[in-house]
């Protein structure tokens, strides 16, 4: 049976799809943390991300990462989606949905798997506003 | 030797590629990164990126060989 489920697509992002894979019966609970575009960083406003990605890289760190989770908590299955390309306002970059019998595991799985998703995984959002753009986190 | 080397977001647009083909003359990863700034001088001015190699993480004293994918990471920042 299949524990994980990876996916990096410039299609629209499914909270239903995550949902339904880690769907299980002996599960007692699901933690989904979504990412969403806000409308401003630094009191300037957004007009829209751009993410690019090292896509089989970014696949494979995700992959570890799924992994790692399955090994450290007591959790059943995993889906980690992110989006590439454009996105607007209100739009959805990344989904993490884990199940587990108990739901401290669950919360603590996806919190470390966001958590690594941002230190690891090679993707980068391009923030565009109306007098330019810039490259988040470039410059640390 | 001969090396794939590809670009991502801030990097790509300072040297203005997305994939360069390099020639090595040197054996390590910190050697790659001073070459690299020799053939960019926009690079001088920024050591922000650390270096993957045939897509998983290097570190400086990894040993480069003919035809490895050398991916210049930049910070970070999906999600």
């Amino acid at each position: 049976m299949n524990s994980i489920s990876i996916k990096l697509t410039s299609e629209k992002l499914s909270l239903q799809e995550c949902y339904d894979f880690v769907d299980d019966p002996t599960c007692g609970g699901i933690d989904v943390f979504v990412g969403t575009v806000r409308n401003q960083t630094q009191e300037k406003s957004v007009k829209l991300l751009d993410f690019s990605a090292y896509g089989p890289m970014a696949v494979k760190e995700m992959n570890s990462i799924a992994e790692r989770a399955l090994d450290k908590f007591e959790v059943h299955k995993i889906a980690i989606h992110h989006a590439e390309g454009v996105l607007q306002i209100g739009d959805i970059p990344v989904i993490i949905a884990v199940s587990a019998a108990h739901r401290a595991a669950a919360f603590e799985a996806c919190q470390f798997a966001i958590d690594s998703l941002k230190e690891t995984v090679p993707i980068w959002k391009k923030e565009h506003f109306e007098d330019g753009e810039v490259w988040v986190n470039a410059h640390p | 030797m001969q090396l794939q080397v590809l670009l991502f977001g801030i990097v790509s647009d300072l040297i203005g590629e997305n994939e360069v083909s390099f020639i090595f003359s040197g054996t390590t990863v910190a050697d790659f990164k001073k070459e690299l700034n020799t053939s960019y001088p926009q690079l001088q001015n920024y050591n922000a990126y650390v270096i993957a190699v045939n897509e998983s993480y290097a570190n400086d004293d990894q040993v480069l060989l003919n035809a490895d994918v050398v991916a210049i990471i930049p910070p970070v920042s999906g999600g």
